[in-house]
């Protein structure tokens, strides 16, 4: 183990993967440079040939990708930003999720999308989305959020080995996270959630960026006497339902984090698949800490105002665990 | 038949090849037609007739490692880059047997084992494809080439624009093939459309020629000429393939359409003359100066007739296609 920030987790793995497999191509806008950090050195490393710095154009890029993977490629397409899903997204939805299915299994699809998402530094409406949603209901695509910088190494390496289309949404903003990350190979299955705190009184299912709020509201919540548990399912597509399910049996609530806007977002999914699964351990109605449905705003206040915080965490946890002994007042 | 030196007897072996693929897409649409009208298809159909020299032109010149990519318009496409008619029918008629196992139909025939990435539904839709797979071809350094047979409908969507020029600035082995019929569904291209198609391709440096779409010799001559500099490393071409689609959009058209419509009798008349249809024309020149005897066209004739025929009764007579199927192939090894 070694401390290793968020982003040089990611870049470490472009680095290693692209030397241990010649058969990988990277492209994307400003890769040349790295503007994230995230690809740094990898075209000055692989050089002209293997790295594609390209124009804006995102609806060719996506499709672009298909097209070298289709010619036996391993693709990875640097999409910066994930509100730039939704300029690329003709070739995603319609290609990338679907020539597999559509051409009875004939192409196998090795492509990482990676993209910067969320909000919280004010880069208003068009830079702060949360596109994950979207990608989910497609179907054909995998969907992976990684919160730490071990879990951002072990998924993308598996990520980028792996034979399916897969989107690799970075937390924006957090590339300066510090975490232990496993030296040498390290890879993460897809599926399998983690559960980052023990507990036994309430499940806070937090995604992504939505960890660290969750992990300082469960610490609160140990101050007023609720034993939170932390689960973070850490791929969106493939659920790990099992995993989640397990915790929420154990504990008998469930309050769901995503910075997702609220309605048809991975929470209220994930919602709908406890109540079938954990209907009769329920001791509560699940309750949902998510983003209205409206943009995302500018000004600080403004976007604090409508973005999941540890108290509103902990708001939502106390308004299912009121009858409990130890909790509240 | 004269005597033939050697040189005249390979081109009457190539010609008659030619005529052949051609032939047999015009006799299997046919069928298909006659199987949508009569709703023995589960889908809708969209036919070539009337364009089979350009894309066996084009194909002709390619391998089973070159790529193409397709149009919704596919059958063509398919057929002249080798795919087999009777996979291809048994996908139309949606069975297990179908060369996507029924997973895909009409608008997604695909077999990447010879190069054929999918015809596409989405109008435009194989540009970044065929764009990604010359890119992904000189990543390999390999000596293949990517071929994006597209229609003029499909040229005025945005992504052409950027996929010329990113095929024109990194010199990616990639010959754009736009089959000119003069239609973008049920609209005259030319009324929503500005300037020359081949202009498009010269604004970002890229050697474009346009050539008769009904002549297969002019198509396949154009074609060698683009793919011998993709091979040679020296990037992409432009060819305008000027035709005309005989059929409609769809073949459902006229239920579409409702007594409207946006072309005159007369002007398909026109495209279908001794002198246009593009295999009409070519069966007089394989006569006057291939080397061909009525006899060689009737003995082509008869052979793609029982082919066709085999084809409908192996779809017919093949097993439905696999519902649990389309859970196990989502995803490589994994449930979706």
């Amino acid at each position: 183990m070694a401390k290793q920030r968020y982003i040089q987790a990611i870049n470490q793995v472009f680095l290693d993967e692209m030397e241990r497999d010649k058969n990988i191509v990277l492209f994307g806008e400003d890769v040349e440079l790295a503007i994230f950090g995230d690809t740094r050195e990898v075209y000055k490393t692989f050089g002209p040939e293997r790295v594609y710095n390209t124009p804006i154009c995102e609806n060719s890029l996506t499709g672009m990708a298909v097209g070298a993977a289709a010619a036996g490629r391993r693709v990875i397409l640097h999409l910066m930003f994930g509100n730039f899903v939704y300029t690329g997204m003709d070739a995603i939805a319609h290609q990338m999720a679907k020539l597999r299915m559509m051409t009875g299994g004939q192409m196998d699809l090795p492509i990482t999308v990676i993209a910067g998402y969320g909000g919280g530094r004010s880069l208003a409406g068009q830079h702060s989305d949360t596109p994950y949603p979207t990608l989910m209901n497609i179907g054909g695509v995998n969907v992976v959020t990684p919160a730490t910088p071990a879990d951002a190494k072990g998924l993308l390496t598996t990520a980028i080995r792996g034979n399916n289309p897969t989107f690799f949404l970075e937390a924006s903003g957090r590339g300066g996270d510090s975490g232990e990350v496993p030296e040498g190979e390290y890879l993460v299955p897809f599926g399998k959630a983690a559960v980052h705190k023990e507990g036994s009184d309430v499940t806070i299912c937090a995604i992504g960026t939505m960890v660290r709020p969750a992990l300082r509201a469960a610490k609160k919540l140990e101050e007023d006497g609720i034993s939170a548990e932390v689960v973070d399912p850490r791929t969106l597509v493939p659920l790990d339902e099992d995993g989640i399910a397990a915790s929420v049996s154990k504990t008998g609530r469930l309050v769901l984090v995503d910075e997702a806007k609220d309605r048809c977002s991975a929470a209220s999914h994930i919602a709908a698949v406890m109540a079938d699964k954990c209907f009769g351990d329920l001791k509560a109605p699940i309750k949902r800490v998510t983003v209205p449905n409206v943009s995302m705003p500018y000004a600080g206040v403004a976007e604090m105002a409508i973005f999941p915080t540890p108290e509103k965490i902990v708001a939502a946890v106390k308004s299912i665990t009121g009858e409990m002994a130890g909790a509240g007042a | 038949m004269t005597e033939l030196s050697n040189v005249d007897e390979q081109r009457r072996a190539e010609w008659l090849a030619l005529y052949e693929r051609m032939l047999l897409i015009r006799r299997a649409e046919e069928r298909i037609g006659k199987a949508a009208q009569a709703g023995e298809l589960p889908g809708g159909v969209h036919l070539y007739i009337g364009q089979e020299a350009s894309g066996v032109g084009a194909c002709s010149v390619l391998g089973d490692s070159d790529f193409i990519t397709s149009t919704h318009r596919g059958h063509g496409h398919f057929l002249a880059k080798g795919g087999d008619v009777k996979a291809m029918f048994a996908e139309l008629w949606g069975k297990r047997t179908g060369i996507c196992k029924g997973m895909g139909g009409s608008m997604h025939v695909a077999d990447v084992s010879k190069g054929i990435l999918g015809a596409n539904g989405i109008v435009g839709g194989g540009i970044a494809i065929a764009n990604g797979a010359g890119m992904g071809i000189k990543v390999g350094k390999e000596k293949a080439v990517s071929v994006c047979l597209f229609g003029d409908g499909a040229a005025n969507q945005g992504v052409l624009m950027e996929c010329l020029n990113m095929s024109a600035v990194w010199k990616f082995p990639v010959i754009w093939v736009l089959e000119n019929n003069g239609l973008s569904e049920f609209t005259i291209t030319d009324k929503v459309t500005a300037g020359e198609q081949t202009d498009r391709a010269r604004a970002v440096g890229m050697p474009a020629v346009t050539v008769d779409g009904n002549d297969v010799i002019a198509v396949q001559e154009a074609m060698q000429e683009a793919v011998d500099r993709a091979r040679a490393g020296e990037g992409p071409s432009f060819i305008e393939c000027k035709t005309y689609r005989i059929r409609g959009h769809l073949e459902a058209e006229d239920a579409f359409l409702g007594g409207y419509s946006y072309r005159t009798q007369e002007e398909i008349d026109a495209w279908t003359t001794a002198d246009k249809d593009p295999i009409l024309r070519f069966a007089s020149r394989l006569l006057s100066e291939g080397g061909a005897s009525q006899g060689d066209l009737d003995e082509i004739e008869a052979r793609i007739s029982s082919q066709v025929e085999e084809a409908v009764e192996f779809a017919m007579a093949s097993e439905d296609a696999d519902p649990e199927l389309i859970h196990e192939i989502t995803f490589d090894g994994q449930r979706p």
